[in-house]
C-alpha cells in the first residue's frame, strides 16, 4: 500500500499536464492539497498491518517495483508530517497565489517533492534513499526560485552547491560502505559495518554519511545555506521547505540511518551530540540579533534541529523516542509559524522587525495562533513542544550527559527571549501608522493556521496518553 | 588486470580530460562518453551492482544536463570563441595534473585504510537482472529523477527562450525594416 504514496503523486503529476486537459492553478492546487490531506488520514487512519499487507496481485504497485515497502511507527509519523505540511502549503499557495503565474507550476512540484519524500520514508536501500534525495532536491531547488526574483536565484544557488556537496558525500559514504558491504540494503550495510568494527575505510564511510546528512539537514556547522534559502523563497515554499523538506531529507533519513545502519556506537553518538550542541548555540544565539522574521524563524530552526540530534544522541529509546516526537512538533510549529509569517508579509507587506508592530489588533486570529507557535517552540507547557524538549533533556540526564542537559534548557531560554522579542515586535505594542488599513488575512490563510494550532494544543494535551501508546513504541520499534 | 581495463582505464582519462576543456556542449557528451566507459569499466571488473548505479544515475543525470546545456547555449562569434578557449585552457590544464594526485593519493590511501576487495555478494546473473530484478525501484526512481528534472529546464527555461524568441523577432524587424528603408 506503501508504494502507492510514491505513484499516486507521480501520476497526478502527469494528470496534470495531459496535451488536452486544461485544469485551472485552482484546480491544480485543490489536486496536490486533496492528495496530502487524505495522505495524512491515512497514515493516523490505517493500522500498520494494512500498510504492510500486500494487495491482490494485479493492484499491488509494489509489485510493479519489485520491492516490498515496510510502514512502521516512525514511517507513518513522516507520512502524517509529509501530508499535513503539504496540505498546509498548498492551501498558503491558494490564499498568496490567486492568478499568479507560477501556481500551476507550484502544484506540480509540490506533488514532485511528496512523491521524492514518500521514497525516501519508505525505501530500506542506501542507492534507494539518494535516488529519492535527488527527486526531492531537485523538486525544492526549482521550487526555491519558481517566481524567478534575484534573491531567490541566490538562495537556490546556495541550497544547490551545498545539496551537491551533500550528495557527492552521499555518494562517496555510499561507495565506500559497498566495498565494506558489498551491498547497499540497510541489513546489508549494517552487518558489513558490524563485521568490519573499527575498519578505518568503514569510519571514514560513516564520517562521509554524517557530514552529507547534517548538510542536508541544515544542522551546524553547515547551516550557511537555510537562512537565505527559506528567506528568499516564496512564502508557500518556505513552509514547505521549513516545515518538512530539510526535515524528511536530512533529519529523518540520519535518524533511519543512524538506527538501521550505522548503529549508536560511541564515535557516532559523539559526533551528533556535538553537532546537536553546536546548532542549538549557534542557531539559538545568530536568531537574536536578525531584524527579518523569516530569518529569525530559519535560524530557530538551527536551534530546533540541534534538539532533535541531541535527543538522537541520547541513544535508543527514550532518546530516539524524544528526537522522533520532537521531529513532528517542530514539523507542526515551523510550519505554523512561516503560515503566520507570509499572512504578515502579505497583509503588512514587510518581514522587516523594526517596521512592523501591534498587528494583532488587525490580525487577530495570525497573533493568537502565532503565540501558541511561539510559546511551543520555546519549550512552554502545556504545547507539545515542551513535551518533547522535556524528552529530550532527560534522555540526555539519564545517558550521562548533564552538561548537555543544562545547556539545552539554557537554549531554551534565550529561544523564549528571541521569540518573545518576535512576537512583541510584530503584534504586540502602538499599531505602526502605515498599517493602520491592514486586515486580517483569507479563509484560505487562516486554515492552515488554525488546522496546526490546534494540532500543538492537540498533541500536548494528549501526551500522558500519547507517551505510552505511540512515543515508547516509536523509540523501540526503530 | 586484463589488457581491456587497461586500455578503458586509458580511454576513460583521456575523455575525462577532453571533458573539462572543451566547450559546454561537448562537455555534456563528454559526460555522457566518461559515464559510459565507467560503467564498461565497472562491468569488465565484474563490479555489476556499481556499474548499474553508475548507468542509472548518470542517465538521468546527464539528460537533465544535455537539456540545460542546450537551453542555456546561443550562438558566438569566432574572437569571442577564441576566447573562451584560451580561458577553458587556463583553467583546465592544471586538470591533468590534478588527476594524477588524485590517482596516487588514491593509490596511498588504499594502502593506508587497507582497502580489501568488496564482500561477496549473490552471483548476479546479468546486467539485465541487476537492473530489472533486483534494482527496479531505483530505475522507475532515476526516470523519475529525470522527469523532474525535464520538468526543471522546461519550468525555468521557457520564459528565457520566449525572451530570445521575441528578440530574433524584433531584429529580424530592425533588418527588414534596415532593408526596406
Amino acid at each position: 500500500m506503501a508504494a502507492y504514496l510514491i505513484l499516486v503523486p507521480l501520476l497526478a503529476v502527469v494528470f496534470l499536464n495531459l496535451p488536452h486537459l486544461r485544469l485551472g492553478t485552482r484546480a491544480a492546487l485543490a489536486l496536490a492539497g486533496g492528495l496530502c490531506a487524505v495522505q495524512a488520514l491515512l497514515a493516523v487512519s490505517v493500522p500498520e498491518a494494512r500498510w504492510n499487507a500486500a494487495g491482490p496481485e494485479a493492484l499491488d504497485p509494489s509489485r510493479l517495483l519489485a520491492t516490498s515497502f515496510q510502514v512502521d511507527h516512525l514511517t507513518r509519523v513522516m507520512f502524517l508530517a509529509i501530508g499535513l505540511v503539504g496540505a498546509c502549503s498548498a492551501l498558503v499557495a491558494r490564499s498568496l497565489r490567486e492568478g499568479r503565474e507560477g501556481s500551476f507550476v507550484f502544484a506540480n512540484l509540490l506533488l514532485l517533492a511528496v512523491c521524492g519524500m514518500n521514497g525516501i520514508v519508505v525505501v530500506r536501500d542506501l542507492f534507494g534513499l539518494y535516488v529519492f534525495l535527488e527527486i526531492t532536491a531537485i523538486a525544492s531547488l526549482v521550487l526555491i526560485v519558481v517566481e524567478r526574483r534575484r534573491a531567490a536565484f541566490e538562495g537556490a544557488f546556495k541550497y544547490m552547491v551545498l545539496s551537491a556537496v551533500a550528495t557527492s558525500l552521499l555518494l562517496v559514504g555510499l561507495a565506500l560502505l559497498l566495498i565494506v558491504a558489498g551491498g547497499t540494503s540497510f541489513e546489508a550495510a549494517a552487518a558489513g559495518l558490524r563485521s568490519a568494527a573499527g575498519s578505518k575505510l568503514g569510519l571514514l564511510a560513516i564520517a562521509l554519511f554524517l557530514s552529507g546528512l547534517a548538510m542536508k539537514a541544515g544542522a551546524a556547522p553547515f547551516h550557511g545555506w537555510v537562512p537565505d534559502a527559506y528567506t528568499s523563497a516564496p512564502s508557500a515554499v518556505s513552509v514547505l521547505l521549513a516545515g518538512i523538506v530539510t526535515k524528511t531529507t536530512g533529519v529523518y533519513t540520519l535518524i533511519r540511518v543512524v538506527d538501521s545502519v550505522l548503529g549508536y556506537g560511541e564515535p557516532v553518538r559523539r559526533v551528533l551530540l556535538a553537532a546537536g550542541m553546536l546548532s542549538v548555540l549557534v542557531g539559538a544565539v545568530s536568531a537574536l540579533g536578525q531584524r527579518d522574521l523569516k530569518r529569525v524563524l530559519a535560524y530557530s530552526s538551527v536551534s530546533q534541529i540541534g534538539y532533535i540530534l541531541l535527543g538522537l544522541g541520547a541513544g535508543p529509546g527514550l532518546g530516539v523516542a524524544a528526537a522522533i516526537f520532537h521531529l513532528f512538533n517542530h514539523a507542526v510549529f515551523k510550519t505554523l509559524l512561516f503560515v503566520n509569517a507570509s499572512a504578515v508579509e502579505r497583509q503588512a507587506g514587510t518581514c522587516d522587525l523594526y517596521r512592523l508592530g501591534g498587528l494583532s489588533v488587525r490580525m487577530p486570529v495570525t497573533g493568537t495562533t502565532s503565540v501558541i507557535a511561539m510559546l511551543s517552540t520555546a519549550g512552554l507547557p502545556p504545547f507539545a513542544g515542551f513535551w518533547s524538549k522535556l524528552l529530550v533533556v532527560i534522555a540526555l540526564w539519564k545517558t550521562g550527559h548533564a552538561p548537555l542537559a543544562a545547556v539545552a534548557v539554557l537554549a531554551s531560554v534565550v529561544t523564549l527571549a528571541y521569540l518573545l522579542r518576535v512576537q512583541r515586535r510584530v503584534f504586540f505594542g502602538p499599531l505602526a501608522p502605515e498599517h493602520a488599513g491592514v486586515v486580517e488575512t483569507g479563509a484560505w490563510g487562516l486554515a492552515p493556521a488554525v488546522l496546526l494550532a490546534a494540532v500543538t494544543v492537540a498533541v500536548g494535551l494528549a501526551v500522558p496518553w500519547l507517551f505510552q501508546t505511540f512515543l515508547l513504541p516509536v523509540g523501540s520499534i526503530l | 588486470m586484463t589488457y581491456v581495463t587497461e586500455a578503458l582505464l586509458v580511454l576513460l582519462a583521456l575523455v575525462a580530460l577532453w571533458t573539462v576543456q572543451t566547450t559546454i556542449l561537448r562537455a555534456a557528451i563528454g559526460l555522457a562518453l566518461t559515464s559510459a566507459l565507467v560503467t564498461a569499466l565497472l562491468f569488465e571488473m565484474g563490479a555489476r551492482l556499481a556499474a548499474v548505479f553508475e548507468l542509472s544515475v548518470c542517465a538521468g543525470l546527464i539528460t537533465v544536463v544535455f537539456a540545460s546545456t542546450i537551453s542555456m547555449t546561443r550562438p558566438i562569434d569566432d574572437a569571442e570563441a577564441a576566447r573562451c578557449r584560451a580561458r577553458r585552457k587556463r583553467r583546465f590544464h592544471p586538470a591533468f595534473f590534478l588527476v594524477a594526485l588524485v590517482g596516487v593519493g588514491l593509490w596511498a590511501t588504499g594502502y593506508a585504510l587497507e582497502v580489501t576487495a568488496p564482500a561477496a555478494s549473490a552471483p548476479l546473473a546479468s546486467a539485465r537482472e541487476v537492473l530489472w530484478g533486483a534494482r527496479r525501484l531505483d530505475l522507475v526512481g532515476q526516470l523519475t529523477v529525470l522527469f523532474v528534472g525535464v520538468f526543471a529546464v522546461v519550468v525555468l527555461f521557457k520564459e528565457r527562450a520566449e525572451e530570445r524568441a521575441g528578440e530574433a523577432g524584433d531584429r529580424a524587424g530592425a533588418r527588414t525594416e534596415e532593408k526596406a528603408a
